[in-house]
């Protein structure tokens, strides 16, 4: 069996307290306790992703995990996803390469088109140039990661000639995955890259992405590339029980996807709804044995060696947060790890997930 | 394993004509919608052809495990394939593809338009009848049909039925050529969902993000409520 990683993702969100809504700044500084915490439970990594709107405070999480890194010791440090089109290869470099050096070589990145556009306009960018730029620029920062010197010119920034990019990095360091939610030229591009994906499932039956499980795997040996891990992002709550787990999740869950289905003209989602992606779609929300079965389920269905929890769904109260995160990982992943190492790798899948 | 093509006689063109099943259907984009409802379609009985932005060469493998039995083809040769085209490229695009490529084609208008995603596009912004008015306006010589966009990818894929099933969902057409409407019901249908006429192309802003279909799963009846307020 590959290494198996199990991490948590967060958008730093302002959260609520008993006073109402905290302030960004107190939300970022609660996101480095999350991380303490998530670091002495036996988290495998924390990731943080990026956004630039009022809800979510992640718009420099490098900044953010260099202080986590200062305050922990084994837990990796990546994203979940950086926005690479909008970002510069270089400078992303820089700041990954410092971040690998502090905190004694845990860094690691997700990068992605992103779903959200907010960057774009925001960094001067255009949306039509959106495949060309990421294709443009994951190139150029596979080459500062695998190969220095750089000699490199494209459309969207100033050549590189001979180019030695500092701080170098040990040979391997900062894992560098393609996150992709679903698009299948993004599949194919992670493949020939020979970077290992991880899948954003944020709705709906996990099942159906083994097609694209499938298409990565084709892809990597169409393009002559090893067998490379696969991941997979999804939303959830853990709490002691599965009715306190619903009970506290739900009203979060229906505002944030209200304000969603407000900005899309979606209808918000139901109560059903929500317990239909609990029970079986991209909802991890329940006890830690629900959870630990319903992610088992997952990992087996999709070859997985990854999953990472994106924890708590809208403005969840801190201390909410780090209920979770201990009964992540002192009791979900060692029972994830349990469950798996019990299952032979050609046998029957475990049981499916019994909701109490 | 594609089914005979059957060519379509020109008095099918007229709402009088024999109701001969046109099993051919051409998909123009092969992100996730488009692999999806190739998925959906060849699962069907169609003959499908699916093009992405390049050579066909570019999508042979997606096509071949996301939507094996369709054909990877270039944009013009998915039009030239079938009378019925999906188009299933990013709203932000379709503006690259010629005025005049789907001539006399059923054009259904799969795309909607989300400003977070798809960015500030003040003519789709401003279109107080619907996206698709604007997409009629860009290829003034097709047949729009506004179908196929209310749906997430994995409700089109997890809520096709049989004709009867009594869990069967509904999508609506919107499109001021009558028969071009119906065409694309019969179509609906054979994918598996209750079709609903919702009226003439202006009247598909209410399947749009705002109407209250989207992303939802409706009834037939439902749906046809929906659409007639």
């Amino acid at each position: 069996m590959p290494t198996l990683e199990f991490g948590l993702d967060t958008f730093l969100p302002v959260t609520v307290d008993q006073a109402g809504l905290v302030s960004g700044d107190q939300a970022i500084r609660n996101t480095v306790a999350e991380a303490v915490l998530a670091d002495a439970v036996g988290i495998d990594s924390f990731n943080i992703g990026e956004h630039y709107r009022t809800e979510f405070m992640d718009s420099a999480g490098h900044v953010v995990l260099a202080a986590i890194a200062s305050r922990t010791e084994r837990i990796r440090l990546g994203t979940s996803v950086t926005v690479l089109s909008t970002q510069d290869p270089v400078r992303l470099y820089t700041n990954f390469a410092t971040l690998d050096a502090v905190s004694n070589g845990r860094a690691q990145l997700i990068v992605g088109r992103g779903s959200l556009t907010d960057s774009f306009p925001l960094f001067g960018f255009d949306l039509a140039d959106y495949e060309e730029l990421f294709e443009e620029k994951l190139d150029l920062l596979v080459r500062l990661l695998r190969d220095q010197p750089v000699t490199w010119a494209g459309n969207f920034r100033s050549a590189l000639t001979n180019e030695f990019v500092s701080p170098p990095i040990p040979e391997g360091h900062i894992p560098t995955w393609v996150g992709v939610g679903g698009s299948p030229q993004s599949v194919v591009r992670a493949a020939r890259f020979g970077l290992p994906l991880m899948l954003a499932i944020i709705a709906g039956r996990p099942e159906r992405f083994a097609p694209y499980v499938e298409l990565y795997k084709r892809a990597l040996e169409q393009h002559g590339q090893q067998d490379l891990p696969i991941g997979v992002h999804s939303l959830g709550f853990v709490a002691d029980s599965d009715e306190e787990a619903l009970e506290i999740q739900w009203p979060y869950y229906k505002e944030q996807f209200e304000w969603a289905a407000r900005e899309r003209g979606w209808r918000p989602p139901t109560y059903e709804q929500f317990l239909a992606e609990v029970d079986h779609g991209s909802m991890y929300v329940g006890s830690p044995e629900t959870v630990a079965n319903r992610i088992v389920t997952t990992m087996q269905t999709l070859s997985l060696s990854r999953f990472d929890l994106l924890y708590a769904v809208g403005r969840v109260p801190h201390d909410r947060r780090m209920a979770t995160i201990e009964l992540y990982g002192r009791e979900v992943i060692p029972r994830v790890r349990e469950l798996l190492a019990a299952v032979p790798e050609t046998g029957h899948p475990p049981p499916a997930a019994v909701r109490s | 394993m594609a089914m005979a093509a059957t060519e379509i006689p020109d008095d099918l063109r007229t709402p009088t004509g024999p109701e001969l099943d046109d099993l051919r259907l051409g998909i123009v984009g092969a992100g996730k919608l488009g692999t999806t409802l190739a998925r959906a379609a060849i699962a069907s009985g169609f003959d499908v052809a699916i093009s992405g932005s390049g050579p066909a060469d570019d999508i042979a493998l997606t096509v071949e495990v996301l939507a094996a039995g369709a054909r990877p083809a270039t944009t013009d040769e998915v039009v030239r394939h079938a009378d019925i085209i999906v188009l299933a490229v990013p709203t932000h695009r379709f503006r690259e593809l010629p005025p005049d490529l789907f001539a006399g084609k059923i054009l259904i208008d799969a795309m909607n338009y989300w400003e977070p995603v798809d960015g500030d596009d003040p003519q789709l912004t401003a279109a107080a009848d619907g996206t698709s008015m604007i997409v009629q306006e860009s290829f003034p010589s097709a047949r729009v049909v506004k179908s196929l966009n209310q749906l997430g990818y994995h409700q089109l894929e997890e809520n096709r039925r049989p004709k009867g099933a009594s869990d069967r969902i509904a999508i609506g057409a919107a499109g001021d050529d009558r028969l071009a409407v119906r065409q694309v019901m019969r179509l609906l249908d054979r994918l598996g969902f209750d079709p609903v006429d919702a009226g003439p192309l202006k009247r598909g802003v209410a399947l749009e993000p705002d109407g209250s279909p989207i992303a939802a799963t409706y009834t037939a009846e439902q749906l046809s409520n929906l659409v007639s307020r």
